[in-house]
């Protein structure tokens, strides 16, 4: 156990993805909740033409996926706005028009196609030390958010009008809320990559809410779940030399199949 | 008297359609005003509106003598909205942490939970007698309880206006009493209630004014003065045991 954190990229690999982990999971909770789980599929579909973008213009991907994820994020709640509160066309819609770009940069630019599945796939083990501090930082930032707006955004999930009433700028919190899910998402790209981002934003938080606890337990919980599922996948990666995106993902629904099957027999403490 | 809502030409639209026309309201400080109509008569619609929750497309709402666009002192009001009780039962939240909630009202960022709001969380629970279940999860009260919770949740902030959107709607007769015990105590403090409700006979025995609406205010006014005019009120579509009840 130990001969796997004696290397360095695996202790990237560990400390990234714990980190990003957490935020996936803390953020997942609120989504999941709202009824917006999907939201973070859409976000990746959007940072799929940030990252063709960015290697057309010869700019670092992850920054080009960043900016499109806000902008993204952004132009959701506007067109959502003008679809008379359609969520899902709007989603549908922007994360389309950006995957079909994407899609025709790569037809067109051919040649970056490897490095392209690496943004699709997830590189955890491949980390560079630039991309770990970025990542810890983002991650970081999402957390310390969540932690400062945690009241309100507690708020806004039980009851989005109860929240308006209670003189919470709704508007600016959902904003705020869609620009951290478009954060975490481009930080989880490289841990899990583009395809399966959002299964750490709604698996974690999924699992927890199995154990019908209090809302700061479930949000624990979650992370706690997150962490670990990231831990085993990494280890099973390590040692049967698999992809870690697919075994971090498999480790986490294999958990939320398990606590669900728990529930339903009546295992796990109810309150 | 002092004025604790004062609606002034107030009409708002609900898509293309008129819900509200020209409404006129002053409600006095300490008032319980019953808000009645049939089915789509705007009752929803006004309280929505008067919470900033839908746009006026004209008038002027003042709470307490201020502007509804200038208003901050959101933890002067309570609100408890129609269908109250159709909470998400999967929803992971304890009836404390639902409570703890309403001590965010007109609160500044950061919003942080006091020792006194703490305080204020037991003593709200302790009025609607739910303070051995604030353990629980939301998701397994009954209908009625998680009411009571909602309504624990609007005064822990110590509201001075009370807006209850339907309350009873969906809660068993022993419970219904309850709740009417509860408002007794509400109004006995001085604190003004709105309550749109149904339940026709057996709120004239609480309140202290009626506000009929249908699209327009129809009548405000004392109760006996609405009885004195039951039959036109009859004829308009309201149902006639709100006069039935007391002489």
């Amino acid at each position: 156990m130990l001969e796997i954190l004696s290397y360095t990229f695996m202790q990237r690999a560990f400390v990234t993805g714990i980190f990003v982990a957490i935020a996936c999971a803390l953020l997942g909770t609120f989504l999941v909740l709202r009824r917006y789980a999907l939201i973070g599929d859409g976000l990746a579909h959007i940072s799929f033409g940030g990252v063709a973008f960015g290697l057309l213009v010869g700019i670092t991907p992850f920054f080009g996926a960043l900016v499109f994820a806000i902008f993204g994020a952004l132009g959701i709640i506007k067109l959502k706005e003008g679809l008379t509160g359609r969520g899902d066309s709007a989603i549908g819609i922007i994360s389309h028009a950006s995957l079909g770009l994407g899609i025709l940069i790569v037809s067109a630019a051919r040649g970056f196609n490897v490095e392209m599945l690496s943004y699709l796939f997830g590189s955890i083990l491949a980390i560079k030390s630039s991309e770990v501090a970025i990542s810890i930082a983002l991650a970081g930032a999402v957390i310390s958010a969540i932690i400062v707006f945690y009241n309100d955004l507690f708020h806004m999930t039980f009851s989005e009008e109860s929240a308006r009433v209670s003189g919470t700028d709704v508007g600016k919190l959902n904003s705020l809320l869609m620009i951290l899910t478009a954060v975490t998402v481009v930080v989880s790209m490289k841990v899990v990559g583009l395809l399966l981002a959002s299964a750490l934003i709604i698996l974690p938080a999924s699992s927890a809410l199995q154990f019908k606890t209090s809302f700061r337990k479930t949000l624990l919980l979650a992370s706690a779940i997150s962490a670990g599922s990231v831990i085993v996948g990494l280890t099973v990666a390590y040692y049967y030399d698999l992809a870690p995106s697919g075994t971090i993902v498999i480790a986490n629904a294999l958990l939320f199949t398990c606590l669900l099957l728990a529930r339903r027999a009546g295992i796990l403490n109810k309150g | 008297m002092e004025t604790a809502l004062d609606i002034s030409d107030l009409s708002v639209k609900y898509g293309n359609a008129d819900a509200l026309l020209g409404i006129n309201l002053k409600i006095e400080k300490g008032d319980f005003v019953g808000l009645v109509g049939p089915n789509g008569s705007g009752k929803t619609t006004l309280i929505k509106a008067v919470l900033g929750l839908l746009p006026a497309r004209q008038g002027t709402i003042k709470l307490f003598g201020t502007d509804l666009k200038d208003f901050k002192d959101w933890n002067e009001i309570g609100y408890v909205p129609q269908k109250a009780a159709n909470i998400d039962p999967n929803f992971p939240a304890s009836v404390e942490e639902v409570v703890q909630m309403g001590c965010l009202s007109g609160k500044k960022f950061p919003k942080k939970i006091t020792e006194q709001d703490k305080k204020n969380v037991e003593n709200a629970l302790k009025l609607v007698r739910m303070e051995s279940l604030s353990g629980k999860m939301i998701g397994e009260l009954s209908g009625g309880q998680q009411q009571r919770v909602l309504i624990a949740k609007a005064l822990v902030s110590e509201p001075k206006l009370l807006f209850l959107d339907e309350p009873t709607t969906g809660i068993d007769a022993k419970s219904r009493k309850e709740f009417y015990g509860i408002l007794e105590t509400l109004k006995k403090q001085g604190i003004t209630i709105i309550l749109v409700s149904h339940d026709t006979g057996r709120i004239d025995k609480h309140i202290t004014k009626i506000a009929s609406l249908n699209g327009r205010l129809e009548f405000y006014g004392t109760h006996k003065e609405f009885c004195s005019n039951a039959n036109k009120h009859e004829r308009a579509g309201y149902d006639h045991r709100l006069c039935l009840h007391r002489s």
